[in-house]
């Protein structure tokens, strides 16, 4: 088959470009705050400064993490490997197919992003992320910044903590989180 | 053998599923599901000659959805007619080639039609299937789907937080494969699906009965399968072409070395029934570990062995009613035109 290309509606499994420790470091200094926030909302104000800046935000991860701008983004919870990299663009876990080597059924010549995930996680320290239950995600946000999103706390339903023994989380994240 | 009962948590929600399967599993009796795949045509006789097959020895059987990413009648269709037929159907339902409403519109006509059962599933890349310029959906994934069914029944709400006047009843089924990477995520990847609403697991094939032992052990440390159902998938190897084929030609199977020696050590001739022994022996060994309610009998166009495989294991609704069918010699073979070759993983 012909040379694979990730792109928007491409999803190709992605081994992500910056080890797991410095992208939890970077998200550190990313984390919402209020000037993010008031930074979030001015950019927002202005329809070409949000289109650099989501510009920006799309050769920045795309490059590190094969990420397809679907606007919610879940890599703070899955060890910084991209879900939406995966063909099936599962946000929950590894599909069945994986191959006992770890490769991805659909691109045999690449690993699963999943058991990427797994391994960044985990030895990270963050491998109960990977628990987490993943609501399913919101169409009308592809091609948004995900940053501009998570600074204004639009992100804060993406997904739902679960105790093993607990009631199922609300599958309907709460109005707050509602799209703009 | 010990078949946990679904006792406490998720079963109290809602209303009860009203089918047999659940009734099998939730009285702790060992469980025996089948496999039937629907036709690549409109012909309806074609599963009632399956179903015919299977009925008095399962306790329910699968009706497959698109199976391998090929195009075959609906699931939803194919399980009326298999309910028509007089066996219970299991109706399989994938997020491959279904956006999340027309998803929930299927499991609402489930209801409708009464379906006792759903078993809900990621799916296969249509990459591999027979329409591989297909687009893939995959607007919901496995976990996300079961949330969703669990969400309809007992909430009685749709995605959207419309409600339902009329819920549907059927018992909430998913898959695991607990022999692929990562493995040490396995059982808690069920976790996720179980907390999502799963009531019952079918697992992939099972030809590996230690690691499958393993992969039990964790899902019961984890609280899960007193929650939730474990049924083993297994089936029989009938040639070395299909051993082959299962090792290389689809995803998520694992097939250890004594297993391919074992049959590879046998006459070409007698590879068949060293395959259905294998069959029967490993759902001996399976009944046999704790925490597992039942198998699912994964054996397409092959059908009309699965009373055999059913009586010789001593399993099924069958052995438990104490009777012993004779096996009628003239079941034979499906006629080829509806018989099935396609195994592939359960997503």
């Amino acid at each position: 088959m012909r040379g694979e290309r990730a792109g928007q509606g491409r999803p190709l499994p992605w081994r992500p470009r910056l080890p797991a420790r410095a992208a939890y470091a970077l998200h550190a200094l990313l984390r919402a705050n209020v000037l993010y926030r008031r930074l979030a909302e001015a950019v927002e104000r202005h329809p070409r400064a949000e289109r650099w800046f989501t510009a920006g935000e799309q050769v920045v991860k795309e490059q590190l993490f094969g990420c397809q701008m679907c606007g919610q983004c879940a890599l703070p919870s899955t060890g910084y490997a991209c879900p939406m990299s995966c063909p099936k663009q599962l946000r929950n876990g590894p599909c069945g197919g994986v191959s006992g080597t770890g490769q991805c059924e659909v691109y045999p010549d690449r690993t699963c992003v999943w058991v990427i995930a797994f391994e960044r996680a985990e030895e990270s320290g963050h491998g109960r992320d990977l628990d987490l239950m993943q609501r399913p995600v919101d169409h009308r946000q592809l091609g948004h910044s995900s940053w501009l999103n998570y600074w204004q706390g639009r992100d804060d339903s993406l997904w739902a903590d679960v105790d093993g023994q607990a009631d199922r989380p609300a599958l309907t994240p709460p109005p707050r989180a509602a799209s703009r | 053998m010990t078949g946990v009962a679904m006792t406490g948590g998720p079963m109290t929600g809602g209303p009860p599923p009203a089918g047999h399967l659940g009734a099998v599993l939730r009285a702790g009796q060992f469980a025996v599901t089948a496999e039937i795949g629907p036709p690549r045509d409109a012909d309806a006789s074609c599963i009632a000659r399956k179903a015919a097959l299977l009925r008095g020895w399962v306790d329910a059987a699968n009706v497959t959805d698109n199976q391998g990413a090929k195009v075959r009648m609906s699931s939803l269709a194919g399980s009326l007619l298999v309910q028509r037929a007089g066996v219970e159907p299991v109706m399989q339902l994938t997020c491959r080639d279904r956006n999340r409403m027309a998803l929930q519109s299927d499991l609402l006509a489930a209801g409708a039609l009464g379906i006792p059962n759903v078993l809900l599933l990621t799916g296969d890349h249509p990459r591999f299937g027979d329409h591989p310029d297909a687009k893939p959906v995959f607007d919901l994934d496995g976990v996300q789907l079961t949330w969703v069914a669990r969400t309809l029944r007992d909430d009685g709400m749709l995605m959207s937080g419309q409600s339902l006047p009329t819920r549907p009843r059927w018992l909430i089924g998913t898959v695991e494969n607990p022999f692929a990477p990562p493995t040490a995520f396995r059982a808690r990847r069920l976790a996720k699906k179980v907390a999502a609403g799963a009531e019952f697991v079918q697992t992939q094939y099972v030809f590996d009965v230690g690691l499958f032992a393993r992969w039990l052990t964790a899902v019961r440390e984890l609280g899960v399968a007193q929650r939730c159902s474990v049924i083993a998938g297994v089936g029989p190897i009938r040639s070395l072409r299909v051993l082959e084929f299962i090792r290389t030609g689809v995803p998520g199977i694992h097939v250890p070395d004594d297993v391919e020696r074992r049959l590879r050590g046998v006459r070409s001739d007698k590879v068949a029934a060293e395959g259905i022994e294998l069959c029967v022996e490993t759902i001996q060994q399976v009944a046999e570990i704790a925490g597992v309610s039942g198998v699912h009998i994964m054996a397409f166009g092959f059908e009309h062995g699965v009373p055999e495989i059913v009586e010789r294991a001593g399993v099924g609704p069958t052995a438990r009613a104490g009777r012993s069918l004779a096996l009628s010699a003239g079941n034979g073979a499906v006629d080829p035109a509806c018989s099935l070759e396609d195994r592939s993983n359960a997503g």
